[in-house]
């Protein structure tokens, strides 16, 4: 664990966008690239604005956790990082998410595209009506043709990744759908890094599970860092101090606190940031 | 204060809003159990009867190999089984893609807009349409064009029959899978029609196939359809394009008519019907069970 001085001295470029006024520019180091850049980002679901002026840069190869109230938007904001609106045709985004230079928001490129390069994983285990094996292989097979051989490979591989391997090895035939729920939500985080994303999305991955399927999957987000920039949405505040390098308050759509984890919860800028970390609202 | 506040608690046995619900629950239990009994007691009865009269006719070998016999003499239903499971099949191939499509149209692409909207009413108007009502359509539509009844009219008649009723279990069972099933799939970058195929109908399988399976089982009984289209015929037929007989018209015209051979011949018909849709349901559920 790095001590949070070691932190504060390699912290992203934070922009921390008040009500779209004033955006409070933090030193950015060189070495802490951001992955995704977030700027002016507004989210409608028909007239209702979701989403407020949001600016913020994702770093890469960290995890970010987004924290608020149920409504405050955190979900709706990662659902606009890999296109998931855009299969809904009243939802609508306006503004920058900027991926290597391209903006997700308004690219020519194919939504598939952006979709295998920014994995997400729900709340709720979505394991398809097949074998645990064809789960991997799925999405695998959308882009690779690989030999049975290979894909026997890539299959241990993403299943050992998610730390589920162990206890699949000898049921790979069997479905997908009879795993226990903290089971199913590891294959869903391992069907996920199998088609090998850049981004993992997480939409609080843990709300349906027991404490010690939670603990497997917080220890996996730990080592998944080491490849993977892991944006995750979660209720629970102890989760987001245990799990993230960087935490995101929100509140009615608006991004309040973006900063250090280390630094929000111990000393937050902003008063409604401290009344819902301590308990006194929200 | 607070005596009066808590007092003794109303949660005792002898409490009368209590026994008022128990004796509540009681009746509904007797008058439900008897509504139960009420419908069993009929279907044990049909079964019974079909079973009984036509029993003995479908221990005839003969029943499966010869044809049906003119009034007095001896015979079977060979040429009407043979036309039956060719015009069942040919609907059912016919109208079970159109209905599965169309489904899928319904319940994945066109959750919103009009032309949904209008399209399932229609459906279920059709759904609904008596079956005399279809085969006096294909007899005006293509029977009276042509100027000839013929296997493959009653064929359509039966396929027009099938697609409703396809429509809706595929649309009710493509609905019934959880959107968030979706939204993995696409989550992975899989294009629409690809997981439409690979897993929403995969979830939905068991569903559609019973659909299909229903609508099977509903065309094989059907007499009115095929009255105005494939008429009927006393002899065996390879020709879809001729008259053709079948076992609904047979167990008609045979069970109105005054000869006792005949009268057999149609319970044994009627009798063999059931009993194939009885097989059809429990086969179908055995395989459902085992890939599940």
């Amino acid at each position: 664990m790095e001590s949070s001085t070691a932190r504060a001295a390699s912290r992203p470029a934070i922009h921390t966008a008040m009500r779209g006024e004033r955006a409070a520019e933090v030193a950015a180091p060189s070495d802490l690239k951001p992955k995704l850049k977030i700027n002016g980002l507004n989210f409608y679901y028909g007239g209702f604005q979701a989403i407020k002026n949001v600016t913020m840069d994702i770093p890469e190869r960290k995890v970010t956790a987004f924290i608020g109230p149920s409504g405050c938007g955190k979900s709706t904001l990662l659902r606009t990082f890999n296109r998931m609106y855009s299969l809904y045709p009243d939802q609508r985004a306006e503004g920058e998410i900027l991926m290597d230079g391209e903006n997700l928001v308004t690219t020519r490129q194919d939504v598939s595209l952006i979709r295998a390069k920014i994995g997400m994983v729900f709340q709720k285990p979505t394991p398809f009506p097949m074998s645990i094996y064809d789960n991997i292989a799925f999405g695998v097979r959308l882009f690779e043709g690989l030999s049975k051989r290979e894909m026997d490979e890539r299959v241990e591989w993403a299943l050992e990744r998610a730390a589920i391997w162990s206890e699949v090895k000898d049921k790979l035939s069997q479905s997908g759908q009879s795993l226990s729920g903290g089971q199913q939500q590891r294959l869903c985080i391992a069907r996920c890094i199998a088609i090998k994303p850049e981004v993992l999305l997480l939409d609080e991955p843990c709300s349906a599970l027991d404490p010690i399927s939670t603990a497997k999957v917080e220890e996996l987000i730990h080592e998944l860092k080491t490849d993977y920039t892991v944006v995750i949405v979660t209720h629970n505040m102890q989760q987001a101090a245990r799990v993230s390098d960087y935490t995101a308050y929100m509140y009615l759509g608006e991004l309040i606190e973006y900063d250090i984890t280390d630094r929000i919860f111990i000393k937050p800028k902003k008063a409604a940031t401290e009344d819902y970390i301590t308990g006194r609202f929200g | 204060m607070s005596a009066v506040v808590c007092g003794a608690s109303a949660v005792n046995p002898g409490n009368p809003l209590y026994r008022a619900r128990k004796r509540f629950n009681a009746l509904v239990l007797v008058v439900s159990s008897a509504a139960l009994a009420f419908g069993l007691f009929w279907l044990v009865w049909i079964l019974g009867t079909l079973l009984y009269e036509g029993g003995t006719a479908l221990a005839r070998a003969a029943l499966y190999y010869q044809m049906t016999p003119p009034p007095g003499a001896d015979g079977g239903l060979a040429n009407a089984i043979a036309g039956s499971l060719a015009m069942v099949a040919a609907g059912t191939i016919f109208g079970t893609p159109i209905g599965i499509l169309a489904g899928t149209y319904l319940a994945e692409y066109g959750r919103r807009g009009w032309l949904a909207g209008a399209t399932r009413f229609l459906n279920d108007v059709l759904l609904s349409a008596p079956s005399i009502v279809i085969g006096l359509f294909v007899y005006s539509v293509y029977v009276a064009q042509v100027k000839h009844f013929s296997g493959w009219a009653g064929a359509l008649a039966l396929g027009l029959i099938v697609v409703p009723v396809v429509v809706r279990t595929t649309d009710d069972m493509l609905k019934l899978v959880p959107n968030t099933l979706r939204e993995a799939a696409m989550a992975l970058g899989c294009p629409g029609w690809k997981m439409v195929l690979l897993v929403t109908y995969r979830a939905a399988r068991t569903g559609i196939l019973t659909g299909i399976l229903l609508a099977i089982a509903r065309i094989s009984g059907e007499t009115a359809p095929l009255l105005f289209t494939a008429l009927n015929n006393q002899f065996w037929s390879n020709d879809m394009n001729a008259p053709m007989s079948n076992l609904p018209v047979v167990i008609f015209q045979f069970a109105m008519s005054p000869y006792e051979n005949w009268h057999r011949l149609a319970w044994g018909g009627a009798a063999l019907i059931t009993l194939a849709v009885l097989v059809l349901n429990i086969v179908a559920r055995a395989l459902f069970r085992k890939s599940d």
